[in-house]
């Protein structure tokens, strides 16, 4: 399996990203902002970390940046692509997936390990997850999930919500909820499914050494639903 | 402007300095020379009251790649791995304005690793605050934290570790401390020796501002009511920018063109310039017109004494100015060449085809200031007999949860949960250990870091406590299991025009030099801050040392929470009874005179080189060093952290309960074993003539003591969390 992994001015999750797709098996290539051809991918990762150092609103300069063109095309084909943190931010702002991360609730950055439940696997990401729960692990200033009341309609219609932050058992309540999103959104799809946004970093989570291992789980059963 | 003595003064040089500046040049300085040489010589830069004793510490050892000198120390991790790292201290732009101050802090220290070219691994802190009733502390605080995590976060540096504590002699000058760590092949490594004639000096980075002008004189000088005004003197920090120079520059890195690299950090251009010079023996010419400014119209004296933040200087080989431009037009970042090397020996500067500034580069450097402070040797305060009468009627459950809830003791979570420290996917220890831990990427090995001080200790004694926070360094990383290589210090002081403060000054470097020394455990980098004072009030002296480790195989990392019932708890090292300035006679019994527990340096190495040996033999289930609060604290924190209880059987000893469990004799600590192991364990430290008694057993969720008095684990870590966090939200 092929995969890219964009660089913009201020990625600083890419070789996380990298190193984490290699592992599981993936040939991965990393690909710079000012390219205008994506290379031949079964999955495009916009990466963490603050690209144009968030100046303007956090990802709107980077999803104007030459690659990107190139990056929604194959995502409007029906290509993979997926985005966390930064990268989930990046695609709020090119539309590809709906709504707008806003300024965490208590107005502080945060990392620390979440909980969050997949609420759909009809879909490349998450189908033959055996847990309905994954501890995840979450660095962000601004994931804070919010959309209008007609377009939390269509997402919850569609089936687009990805996952939401829970307890360890599962349990989708605003004491669980890390940033303030609007329904504990975490991460959320597009229409069809094969563009997905989040906040967690799973890349972080990849071995028994780290935060945990539930980012291995993810990433092994992604490349296995790509194959 | 017609440079005068009073204009000397303004700039914060004394008469008789200024009177030396005209001798040395043989005539009359102009407003940019008086400008450099205040920036040079004053104590920020010049370290002139310290150099004399900072001569004395042991820099040299078998690791140790560079000492102090460079941008930062270098200390090598076999397999041509080396570590670069070195702390700096912030605090006075950090009071003035604390997001700025901190973030730049950050961002210099950075700085001062990559320029050797290493990449940034791990970030550390170590922040002081006044008391948490005083009204500029919590605003401090928030400030510093955000400033801190702003700056670290977009950079995608780790922060892995840190300390912060609350004391009122801090509250007219908070401290902060950062330290980095940066990871580097042994033979790539770069330093800021300029040498060859004719070589082009390139300007990389930001463009130059206004921001920061007189910032390093600032930072040599008392506060006083007029410190709102000092604002402008405060740099402002653009870690995006910093972020594209790092990649840019470890691009260029990669090649083989660059002679010598030297950061912009206080003093900007003049200090860069001048030390790449004075290093290489040569003279720079710099015409400043091609300087990239961001502002219009800006002058000689402007451009020279501007700390804009995240700019390089670089000696190139020639020939090499165009590929080196590509990698910097790239990231988007200014590449100018702005001068060359000379003969001279001379820093000549032109502005608009006009000479203005022509020094020669010793009168600045070597000719430099250095004095022999007067200074007051402290006395051993005499001990303190705890009245009977005075702590019978205390309970040690409630002594514990009183101090687990002291902002020097409690739970920083609040703190260290607004910083990245997971970013780069190597991070095996988080913060809120005993020491941060990060994998050397894509190898079996890891590097611990701590960052350590105890003012209080060394307000009582200085010696006492200079020797203390090197032995307290020693102990965190040998806690995770890791062995002490080197250290950096950021010596934290008041006024050293006052003799007590000197003294405080001259006799903590004195322990830290004895105890480094000792336990080999070199200083190969660090920084000194003094004037922290608030007109005549001065902090305690808070000299704070930055230690790192090696752990061979990151698989035997320890960390301190319990890992399982029925395991066997023992503590090494004796416990004497030690309560003067012990958190508990300072905050319990009100008692806040007395001498620091004493050090001493043979069972310090012995007992953690014993530990280490236990570790070796993986006989060790958990760890953590005995400091504030003594035994029962650092019990009751190994609980919180394992979620697991304890029974405690105080072994019958002459003291009374109270001094067992309260006392911070030093080099202690406490470990858990399996059962079965306990022969083997016991025979290796009593092979070692190591001491230690038993403690008591691992239970599910209860701390027992004598199995009388009980409290559940999950009171303790509520008192134990939530101090900050009720502080902060209030």
């Amino acid at each position: 399996m092929k995969s890219s992994v964009i660089t913009f001015p201020g990625s600083n999750c890419d070789r996380d990203m990298d190193v984490a797709l290699k592992k599981f098996g993936f040939k991965n290539k990393m690909v710079w902002h000012a390219d205008a051809e994506l290379p031949k991918s079964d999955l495009v990762v916009l990466p963490g970390g603050f690209s144009y150092g968030d100046y303007l609103r956090c990802g709107s300069m980077a999803s104007k940046s030459k690659i990107m063109q190139s990056v929604i095309n194959f995502a409007n084909s029906g290509g993979m692509v997926m985005g966390i943190c930064n990268g989930f931010q990046i695609l709020v702002e090119t539309g590809l997936v709906p709504g707008v991360l806003l300024r965490n609730k208590y107005l502080e950055f945060i990392c620390k390990n979440v909980f969050v439940k997949i609420n759909d696997k009809k879909n490349k990401y998450f189908k033959n997850v055996d847990n309905e729960v994954l501890e995840f692990h979450i660095a962000h200033n601004e994931g804070n999930y919010f959309c209008t009341n007609d377009q939390l309609k269509e997402i919850e219609d569609n089936n687009q919500i990805a996952i939401n932050y829970c307890d360890k058992n599962g349990k989708i309540e605003d004491q669980f909820n890390p940033n303030g999103s609007l329904k504990n959104i975490a991460g959320i799809f597009n229409k069809e499914k094969n563009v997905l946004g989040m906040m967690p970093h799973p890349e972080r989570m990849i071995d028994t050494s780290l935060s945990g291992e539930d980012g291995s789980l993810f990433f092994k059963n992604l490349i296995n639903n790509l194959k | 402007m017609i440079v005068n003595e009073q204009v000397a003064v303004d700039h914060g040089l004394k008469k008789d300095e200024y009177a030396k500046i005209c001798e040395l040049l043989k005539r009359t300085p102009n407003i940019t020379e008086l400008g450099i040489f205040s920036a040079m010589w004053n104590e920020h830069c010049s370290y002139k009251s310290s150099r004399l004793h900072l001569k004395k510490l042991p820099t040299k050892g078998k690791k140790v790649i560079q000492g102090p000198g460079e941008n930062a120390g270098v200390i090598d991790i076999e397999d041509n791995d080396a570590i670069v790292f070195k702390i700096e201290s912030h605090n006075h732009p950090s009071f003035i304005e604390p997001y700025q101050g901190a973030a730049t802090g950050v961002g210099g220290i950075m700085r001062d690793v990559f320029t050797m070219g290493a990449r940034p691994i791990a970030n550390l802190n170590s922040i002081h605050f006044g008391s948490p009733q005083h009204k500029k502390t919590k605003n401090l605080l928030r400030g510093v934290v955000h400033g801190i995590g702003g700056y670290g976060n977009c950079m995608g540096v780790p922060t892995i570790a840190g300390q912060t504590s609350f004391d009122s002699s801090y509250n007219g000058n908070i401290l902060v401390n950062a330290m980095t760590l940066g990871l580097v092949k042994k033979d790539k490594i770069f330093y800021s020796k300029a040498a060859g004639l004719n070589k082009p000096v390139i300007y990389v980075g930001s463009k130059t501002g206004r921001d920061g002008i007189h910032g390093a004189s600032m930072a040599s000088a008392s506060f006083d009511e007029k410190i709102e005004e000092k604002k402008p003197t405060v740099q402002v920090g653009d870690p995006f920018t910093e972020k594209l120079l790092l990649e840019a520059c470890l691009e260029l890195m990669a090649g083989d063109s660059i002679i010598a690299i030297q950061d912009m950090g206080a003093a900007g251009l003049t200090s860069s310039s001048i030390e790449m010079a004075s290093k290489g023996n040569l003279g720079i010419e710099i015409n400043l017109n091609k300087v990239p400014c961001r502002e219009t119209k800006m002058t000689p004296y402007e451009i020279m004494l501007s700390e804009s933040q995240e700019r390089m200087l670089i000696v190139l080989e020639n020939g090499n100015e165009e590929q080196a431009k590509k990698i910097f037009d790239k990231w988007n970042l200014d590449f100018a060449v702005i001068g060359k090397t000379t003969k001279s020996k001379k820093i000549e500067l032109y502005f608009d085809e006009e000479k203005v500034a022509d020094i020669p580069v010793n009168t600045l450097v070597e000719n430099s200031p250095m004095y022999d402070r007067k200074w007051k040797k402290a006395k051993l305060p005499k001990k303190n007999k705890i009245k009977k009468e005075d702590i019978k009627h205390l309970k040690i459950i409630d002594v514990l949860k009183k101090i687990l809830t002291n902002p020097n003791v409690c739970s920083k979570e609040w703190i260290w949960q607004q910083y990245d420290h997971t970013v780069m996917g190597d991070t095996i220890q988080k913060p809120g250990g005993d020491a941060g831990v990060v994998r050397v990427h894509g190898t079996d090995k890891a590097v611990a870091a701590s960052v350590d001080s105890s003012a209080v200790y060394c307000w009582a004694h200085p010696l006492t406590g200079g020797k203390q926070v090197v032995c307290e360094s020693f102990r965190n990383l040998i806690s995770v299991g890791a062995k002490p290589i080197a250290i950096t210090n950021c010596l934290n002081f008041g006024s050293p025009e006052n003799e007590e403060n000197m003294g405080e000054f001259v006799e903590c470097v004195q322990g830290i030099g004895e105890a480094s020394e000792y336990l080999k455990f070199p200083v190969v980098s660090g920084n000194v801050s003094f004037y922290n004072q608030t007109k005549d009030e001065g902090i305690k002296p808070t000299p704070a040392i930055g230690g790192v480790g090696l752990i061979k195989n990151y698989k035997n990392m320890i960390t301190m929470d319990f890992k399982e019932i029925d395991n066997l708890v023992l503590i090494i090292g004796k416990t004497e009874g030690h309560i003067d300035q012990s958190l508990f006679a300072r905050n319990i019994l009100d008692e806040k005179n007395g001498p620091p527990p004493e050090v001493n340096l043979f069972n310090e190495k012995n007992n953690g080189e014993t530990l280490l040996k236990l570790i070796d033999n993986n006989l060790i289930k958990s760890a953590h060093d005995v400091s504030l609060g003594g035994i029962i604290t650092a019990v009751a924190k190994m609980c919180i952290k394992g979620k697991k209880g304890i029974n405690i059987k105080k072994p019958k000893y002459l003291i009374n309960e109270i001094e067992y469990f309260f006392a911070e004799d030093q080099s202690r600590y406490i470990i858990e074993i399996n059962k079965k192991d306990f022969k083997k364990v016991a025979d290796i430290l009593h092979k070692n003539a190591v001491h230690f008694d038993e403690l008591g057993t691992i239970n599910k969720n209860e701390l027992y003591i004598n199995d009388k008095t009980k409290v559940t684990i999950d009171e303790l870590s509520t008192s134990n969390k939530s101090w900050l966090t009720n502080y902060m939200s209030k």
